[in-house]
């Protein structure tokens, strides 16, 4: 038993009958920040949504333990009271649904399942605008539909806020440095390093090193072919920018 | 990846108004012809002149046929089996401590406060921001009507229209009949002969109606038809906002609700007419359900006139709706606001018609269709430009929504313009409620049930926007439990 935040050990996945993870293990310790890089394809996004629980991708082997809880058959939302969260790759829209009261249910959620009163309207915004100020989000974005016509990069900020008003105990970021320019990239990095503490973790999948400059993790993992093909430090990083992946191919 | 079961799932929920209540009655055996007519004329105590319009309406309905072009389908009614007055059966009430406690407990069941409302507007005078006064219709009868004397000290005239005819009868006279004739259509026609109370409303010249009003309706009795009819005038520069609710009994048969609404708006009038309907729906199956065979139609009268349709339908097996205006008066200005939300296998044909005859009128219809289980749903709408209305404009926004896979979604719009000059803007957009967006709330937190009243509110935000603010949080509440169900 070791007391990681998350475990996860000889995961086999399938999306349609076709085997995506093929006995990927890692573990995360609270206070740290782990990168999961790899080309195209290898499998990162399907390890965070397997994670959090999407319908359609089906565990056939292997464990994924968080906080001590077993995920197997926990909904996502059960996942999601627990700490853990995704930063989504393509985030949706939800038109007509104010971020604010998507945001308001989220929190609310929140404080149903520990038990505390949901905080008022007033604490509950300024916390909100808070978030959105340090993702360089105006105020009116709160006012707006869920991403509702949010350019790429809004979105990817409005994953960032999220995370930051959620405060979960491991935050899984899928690509949430692609299609950024580089000042939305050093908002979204920044966030990153804010969130940061020895309470929480982070799994930041990416395929640059990019973001790796302004975030800089404490263990960097190769994903190929459905499994963990090299783990190191985040020099580890470096060497995949200047080489690539293919010398990593087994 | 596989449309989740689960979405289907969650739409399927029982009725939560369905109860009936143990109420003594007196009911007219099944069956209409002039003696019944008669019967229902004398039970009201109404003059000759009324009853001979009845007798002129059942005539014409005789020769008439149901309408056939609606996209609904459901066995033909036999009228004959249908009994057609249902009233609790004692004297009337002068007052609310003399109403049954059985059927004021029916209202608290209901959500509707009917004795605590009447008490906000007496001794106490508690502070309630807004008060509304109330005109609730129990089967056929007018039960009780709040809040009296404030209206009555405005000028404004709030009573049954069985009242009505008797106190104003110059009024009814006029205007009943005047906006919807009674050959209009089959059931508007069979609601002329038969109807058996509703609300009568006259808001005098310049006044601003100091509350919302509004009216309950309830069908009990089994085997009833219910056939409301409600007239509202606004004379020259007043305003008025009136909203209207229903339940009924979940029943195994259907029952056959044929109401007849019209609004007068003179000269800088303006009347908002909100609707929350809410009749028991049927079952999973389809078994049992109101048949909810509506004409609404106002008419804008006086220049500078409008009259707003705001609906919130999410009950009924069947809907068939149009409110419409008819925009005479120049200037004047029509809306039509709807929500249509249907599940199992609930067929919905609703929409809206706004005939342009004076200059410069304006029309604006938003459409929110709602589509889950196995239901049907339809827009149909009629934006006609005569050819005196110059400079007229109408813009239509038609959006449906659909959940799960088994469902249908339909628009019908018609547009008849003899007038090159006439704007008229049509959009309509279909949609889904997707994993996607339901993944994006559970991975926050949000349970998927929760998560799929929260994407259907967003999506009727624009609607709910025009609802009076205590009604727009009853309608999004009434959605939620709407779309409750058994999730996973
Ligand atoms: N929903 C899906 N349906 C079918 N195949 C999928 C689905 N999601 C992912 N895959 C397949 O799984 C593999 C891994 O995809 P993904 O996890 O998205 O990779 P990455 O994020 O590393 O680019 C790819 O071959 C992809 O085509
Ligand atoms: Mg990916």
């Amino acid at each position: 038993m070791s007391n990681a935040l998350l475990e996860v050990d000889s995961l086999h996945v399938e999306v349609d009958d076709k085997p995506i993870l093929k006995g990927l293990g890692i573990a995360v310790q609270a206070g740290e920040v782990h990168a999961v890089m790899g080309p195209n394809g290898a499998g990162k996004s399907t390890l965070a949504n397997v994670l959090a629980g999407r319908p359609g991708y089906a565990v056939t082997s292997g464990a994924m333990i968080f906080d001590g809880v077993d995920l197997a058959d926990r909904l996502p939302e059960e996942r999601a009271l627990l700490g853990l969260f995704l930063a989504f790759q393509y985030p949706v829209e939800i038109p007509g649904l104010s971020n604010m009261e998507f945001l308001k249910a989220a929190i609310d959620a929140r404080a149903k399942h520990a038990g505390l009163d949901e905080p008022s309207a007033a604490d509950f915004i300024k916390r909100a605008r808070e978030a959105a100020g340090r993702v360089g989000l105006s105020a009116d974005f709160l006012r707006r539909g869920v991403n509702e016509g949010f350019s790429g990069g809004e979105k990817k900020r409005n994953e960032i806020l999220q995370m930051l008003l959620l405060q979960p105990r491991l935050a899984v970021l899928d690509e949430t440095d692609s299609g950024l320019d580089i000042d939305a990239l050093q908002v979204v990095a920044a966030g990153i390093n804010a969130f940061r503490s020895a309470n929480n973790a982070v799994l930041l999948v990416t395929h640059y090193q990019r973001l790796l400059n302004y975030v800089v993790p404490d263990r960097v993992h190769v994903l190929a072919d459905g499994r963990i093909v090299r783990s190191g430090d985040h020099t580890l990083a470096e060497q995949l920018e200047q080489k690539g992946y293919g010398w990593l191919a087994s | 990846m596989a449309e989740s079961a689960e979405i289907n799932a969650l739409v399927e929920r029982e009725y939560a108004a369905g109860f009936v209540t143990d109420i003594a009655a007196e009911t007219l055996p099944p069956g209409l012809d002039e003696g019944v007519v008669r019967a229902i004329s004398a039970k009201k105590g109404e003059p000759e002149w009324m009853t001979e319009w009845r007798l002129d309406a059942y005539r014409r309905w005789r020769k008439m046929r149901p309408p056939r072009w609606a996209h609904v389908r459901f066995p033909d009614i036999d009228y004959q089996a249908i009994s057609y007055y249902s009233a609790p059966t004692g004297d009337k009430p002068k007052s609310l401590d003399e109403v049954d406690p059985e059927l004021l407990r029916t209202y608290e069941k209901l959500g509707i406060p009917l004795h605590e409302r009447a008490k906000l507007a007496g001794v106490e005078g508690a502070d309630e921001s807004a008060p509304v006064a109330v005109d609730a219709v129990f089967d056929s009868v007018s039960i009780a009507t709040t809040f009296k004397e404030e209206l009555r000290d405005a000028g404004v005239v709030f009573c049954s229209i069985a009242e009505a005819i008797r106190e104003h009868p110059e009024l009814v006279r006029r205007y009943l009949g005047s906006v919807v004739p009674k050959p209009d259509n089959f059931y508007a026609a069979l609601n002329s002969a038969v109807f058996s109370d509703g609300s009568f409303v006259y808001i005098p010249k310049h006044t601003r109606c100091p509350m919302e009003l509004s009216t309950y309706f309830r069908i009990n009795a089994a085997n009833t038809g219910q056939f409301e009819r409600t007239l509202i005038i606004a004379d020259a520069g007043s305003y008025v906002s009136y909203l209207e609710g229903c339940t009924a009994p979940m029943r195994d048969d259907n029952q056959l609700h044929a109401a007849v609404v019209e609004l007068v708006a003179l000269e800088d009038a303006q009347i908002k007419y909100s609707t929350v309907q809410n009749w028991y729906p049927g079952d999973e199956q389809g078994r049992g359900g109101i048949y909810n065979f509506v004409t609404k139609r106002g008419a804008c009268l006086g220049a500078r006139s409008k009259i707003s349709w705001t609906q919130v339908e999410t009950g009924s097996a069947i809907t068939w709706k149009y409110p419409s205006v008819v925009l005479r008066g120049d200037e004047s200005v029509g809306e039509f606001h709807s929500v249509a939300l249907t599940r199992n296998r609930q067929q919905a044909d609703t929409g809206t018609k706004m005939i342009h005859i004076g200059r410069g009128t304006k029309s604006t219809i938003v459409s929110k269709g709602i589509s889950a289980g196995r239901s049907q749903n339809s827009y149909r709408g009629l934006v006609r430009m005569n050819h005196g209305a110059a400079g007229a404009r109408n813009h239509t926004q038609c959006d449906s929504l659909l959940i799960g896979d088994h469902c249908g979604a339909h628009t019908f719009p018609y547009i008849e313009s003899k007038l090159p000059s006439a704007t008229i803007e049509h959009e309509a957009t279909t949609s889904k409620v997707s994993d996607e967006q339901l993944f994006l709330c559970q991975q926050r937190g949000i349970d998927a049930e929760k998560a799929v009243a929260m994407i259907v509110n967003g999506f009727c935000k624009d609607v709910f926007r025009t609802l009076p603010m205590e009604f727009a949080v009853e309608a999004a509440q009434l959605l939620e439990v709407s779309l409750e169900g058994a999730v996973g």
